[in-house]
């Protein structure tokens, strides 16, 4: 059993949770995620660690609510325990063994989509604890959905924010504001990485292959063990299958196939929503016991 | 009764258990199982227990279950295994114990598998204590998977007195009999789970979401834990693929996947969160006892499956009861045939496979025939899901964190008999040294390192005591 020893909301349907696991903390490095498992009845979700504190043995995650099983984690309080949680899994980023005079010559810049923030948050402040100055966008639908700013503010070199519906920041999307950057503001990038939802990165990785900038995507497909027995995560890069889970989850975006993960991982929607519909019933009865949230 | 026929066993109806998860085989009552028990001649010369790759003492146990001397049985069984529960029902006894049986030659075998599994479900069922412990002596062993081959070594050493703790990546102990092997050839809370239980009567500790290589590394148990000596029994979980077109398509599982979801998520219950994916016509491609276990899980999910294997039913990897349980329940042969592609509609989900039929040629250095294609025999098959159970082999995670310890060019870890490995106190056997295999082996290895580790540790310590 894990405890949760913090929880915060940042945004509507999106929130943050320290958990105590004191192993993952250890050896978690940015880039790699971790799996939770609710409850008994619960499946194997996986999330990225967004931070860690290796002296508490804490694990940061971010959540979003999609369906069943991230609707029971929201549902769980300061003192509630997940059954399972077990991590780190897939490779760190890259440029986490590279040699450090080399990628301070880089001039990099971090996309960000929704809750995509969150998995960014600890590769910038890794370039922050090394003296480097990385550009950031933040992208969301609107203004409410933006999380995470000002612990971005605090680690990123420039900010920048872009809202689909103009409510806050650039007006458009990510992909506008980076044109907008590099068209007319004269900004320079060596590396871009992109996270955040499947199709965000397609459309990234479709222009930076046309500005010619080297583009690092974080994928989420499907997922069971997250170990590399099952195959379930299995991606086209190049002309190779990978296994996001062992071989990733970053890759080279400009080699990745986007439009077959995509529909790999629309593979369960209707599963998933008979599921959800089952599983509000089940977060009825548990807010019940627990006399609600919050 | 007919000494050269077996006792016949009870099982569930086929038409019944396609579509149930329950156990097939319900097992001898305690006078079928003497009644079959008397069958063994006593053999002097028992060559059943030179098949044994444990060397189980088959006649003395069988013995005792003919007397009714039930719990001295289970008392045999366990000085040579550790799950005899799960051996007696998933060993391939016709290739082993039961293949050499003096009874065999002029009848049927003695049904030894089937009576083993009795003595250990009689000894569970009636509590028995079967193990004994020695006194603590104070060494720290660290054990790595929870399969066949990493439970019995850390029972083995928890007896001898040593401090064991198992590091098991995923969230259940038991290995492929938790993840792989369905329900209904063995059942997980009746006779998997109990045997996990005794091992933690031991003494021994059980830490799972622990993967070695990335939570820690067995470099970081060996200096900074403490641990004097390593067992690795990671198995061989990677699936492959045949790497024809169309294998990413929606539809397409290993069969790792398939049986994962199902037995360890518990897919196959209502009220568990994992979802599963069956289609209405299903192509499982293979023919061991992977496939033939992803296939009548898909069958009892409400599919119709078939089995799409290159060369012919003599060749089956499988064991002969399995296959003959599939055939029985209503799974189809396609046989002589292999995939060249997986067929897609416009929305990325499979619609067909396009085969090829197979005849045999030479054989290859397994003795089987090699089968080849036959030119212009290709054909078109409608299937909405298709499942390739095609074999596995061992994650190179562990061998790829660990200074010193060498695989070969199958990504199998090199030992020696005693299980040694390239890096000294790291000891290694089951599936992550040989490459898929049987439960038997496993454990059969699992057992040599835990007698090898004790060796090395009470060794090294005599050294540094007498330096
Ligand atoms: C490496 C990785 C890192 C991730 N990091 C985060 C994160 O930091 N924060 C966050 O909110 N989400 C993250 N996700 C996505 C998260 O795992 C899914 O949102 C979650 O599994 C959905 O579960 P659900 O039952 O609530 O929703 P469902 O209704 O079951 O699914 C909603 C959507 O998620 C997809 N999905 C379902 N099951 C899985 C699964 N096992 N793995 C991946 N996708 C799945 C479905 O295809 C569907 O599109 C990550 C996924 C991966 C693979
Ligand atoms: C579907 C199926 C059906 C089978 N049917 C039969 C049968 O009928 N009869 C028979 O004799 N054999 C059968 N087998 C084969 C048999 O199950 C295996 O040979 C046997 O389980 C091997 O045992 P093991 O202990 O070596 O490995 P496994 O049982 O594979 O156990 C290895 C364990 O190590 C864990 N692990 C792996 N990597 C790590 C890591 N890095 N850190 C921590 N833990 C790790 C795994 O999660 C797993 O729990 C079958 C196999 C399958 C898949
Ligand atoms: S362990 Fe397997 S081979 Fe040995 S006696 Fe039992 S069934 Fe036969
Ligand atoms: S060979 Fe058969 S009959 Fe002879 S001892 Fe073994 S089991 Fe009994
Ligand atoms: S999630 Fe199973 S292999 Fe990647």
């Amino acid at each position: 059993m894990y405890k949760i020893v913090k929880k915060k909301d940042l945004a509507p349907n999106i929130f943050s949770m320290d958990i105590l696991a004191p192993r993952v903390a250890d050896s978690a490095q940015p880039g790699q995620f971790l799996i939770v498992i609710v409850d008994e009845i619960g499946e194997r979700i996986p999330l990225t660690i967004c931070d860690y504190d290796r002296e508490k043995g804490t694990v940061n995650i971010v959540v979003q609510t999609a369906g069943a099983s991230t609707k029971r984690i929201a549902v769980l309080n300061e003192g509630d325990y997940l059954k399972d949680v077990v991590g780190p899994l897939g490779e760190p980023s890259e440029y986490i063994n590279e040699d450090i005079e080399e990628v301070k010559k880089k001039k990099i810049l971090f996309v960000a989509g929704g809750v995509g923030a969150a998995p960014v948050y600890p590769q910038v402040k890794w370039f922050r604890d090394h003296d480097i100055d990385v550009d950031v966008i933040i992208g969301a639908k609107t203004k409410e959905l933006i999380i995470l700013e000002n612990e971005m503010k605090k680690v990123a070199g420039k900010l920048y924010i872009a809202t689909d519906d103009g409510s806050y920041g650039f007006n458009g999307m990510v992909t506008g504001l980076i044109e907008d950057l590099v068209k007319n503001q004269g900004k320079e990038y060596d590396l871009i990485v992109s996270i955040g939802p499947m199709i965000m990165m397609k459309f990234v990785c479709l222009l930076t292959k046309k500005l010619g900038i080297k583009t690092i995507v974080s994928l989420n497909p499907i997922m069971v063990d997250g170990t590399g027995m099952c195959g379930a995560c299995r991606v086209t890069v190049g002309d190779e299958t990978k296994f996001a889970c062992v071989d990733g989850p970053e890759f080279d975006g400009h080699l990745v196939d986007f439009d077959e993960a995509l529909k790999r991982q629309a593979q369960y929607k209707k599963e998933e929503a008979e599921l959800a519909e089952r599983g509000e019933q089940k977060i009825c009865t548990c807010q019940h016991e627990h006399g609600g949230a919050n | 009764m007919d000494m050269f026929k077996r006792v016949p066993i009870t099982e569930q109806d086929p038409k019944e258990r396609a579509t149930n998860f329950d156990e097939v085989c319900l097992g001898y009552t305690e006078e079928e199982a003497m009644a079959e028990a008397s069958r063994c001649l006593q053999c002097k010369h028992h060559p059943c227990v030179g098949n044994c790759p444990v060397s189980i003492d088959i006649p003395r146990f069988i013995k005792h279950i003919a007397e009714g001397e039930f719990e001295q049985a289970a008392h045999v069984l366990a000085e040579y295994s550790a799950l005899p529960a799960v051996c007696g029902r998933v060993c391939p006894q016709e290739e082993q114990c039961e293949k050499v049986c003096v009874r065999g030659i002029k009848g049927e075998a003695v049904s030894i598998g089937k009576l083993e599994r009795f003595a250990a479900d009689w000894a569970r069922e009636h509590n028995v204590e079967v193990g004994k412990t020695k006194e603590k002596n104070g060494f720290k062993v660290a054990v790595i998977g929870s399969g066949p081959a990493g439970v019995t070594c850390a029972g083995d050493l928890a007896k001898e007195g040593y401090d064991v703790t198992i590091f098991e990546a995923l969230h259940e102990t038991g290995g492929v009999l938790v993840y792989g092997i369905p329900e209904f050839r063995l059942p997980k809370d009746k006779v998997v789970k109990p045997e996990i239980e005794n091992l933690k009567k031991l003494g021994v500790k059980i830490e799972t979401n622990v993967i070695i290589g990335r939570t820690v590394t067995i470099d970081s148990l060996i200096e900074e834990e403490g641990f004097d000596a390593v067992f690795v029994g990671s198995g061989a979980g990677l699936p492959k693929f045949m790497g024809i077109p169309g294998e990413n398509l929606n539809g397409v599982f290993s069969a790792n996947e398939f049986l994962t979801r199902n037995n360890l998520m518990k897919a196959f219950r209502e009220d568990h969160d994992t979802p599963i994916k069956v289609g209405d016509k299903v192509a499982v491609i293979g023919g061991g006892n992977v496939a033939m276990d992803a296939a009548r899980t898909a069958l009892r999910l409400g599919a119709d499956v078939w089995i799409v294997y290159r060369r012919t039913e003599k060749e089956l990897p499988a064991r002969v009861e399995e296959v003959h349980h599939a055939m029985e329940e209503g799974v189809k042969f396609e046989l002589l045939t292999s995939p060249v592609e997986v067929i897609g509609n416009e929305d990325g989900w499979v619609k067909a496979i396009r085969c090829q039929r197979m005849e045999l040629g030479e054989p290859d250095k397994s003795g089987r025939r090699r089968p080849k294609p036959i030119e212009g025999s290709e054909f078109e098959f409608d299937v909405d899901t298709v499942i390739m159970a095609l074999g596995t082999s061992p994650n190179p995670l562990i061998a790829s964190t660990t200074e010193g310890l060498e695989v070969n060019e199958r990504k199998c870890i090199i030992a020696d008999e005693s299980g040694q490995t390239t890096r000294e106190g790291v000891f290694s056997g089951g599936d992550a040294v040989t490459g898929s295999a049987t439960v038997i082996l496993a454990m059969g290895a699992g057992k040599k390192a835990a007698e090898s580790i004790d060796k090395y540790i009470k060794e090294k310590n005599s050294q540094s005591s007498n330096a």
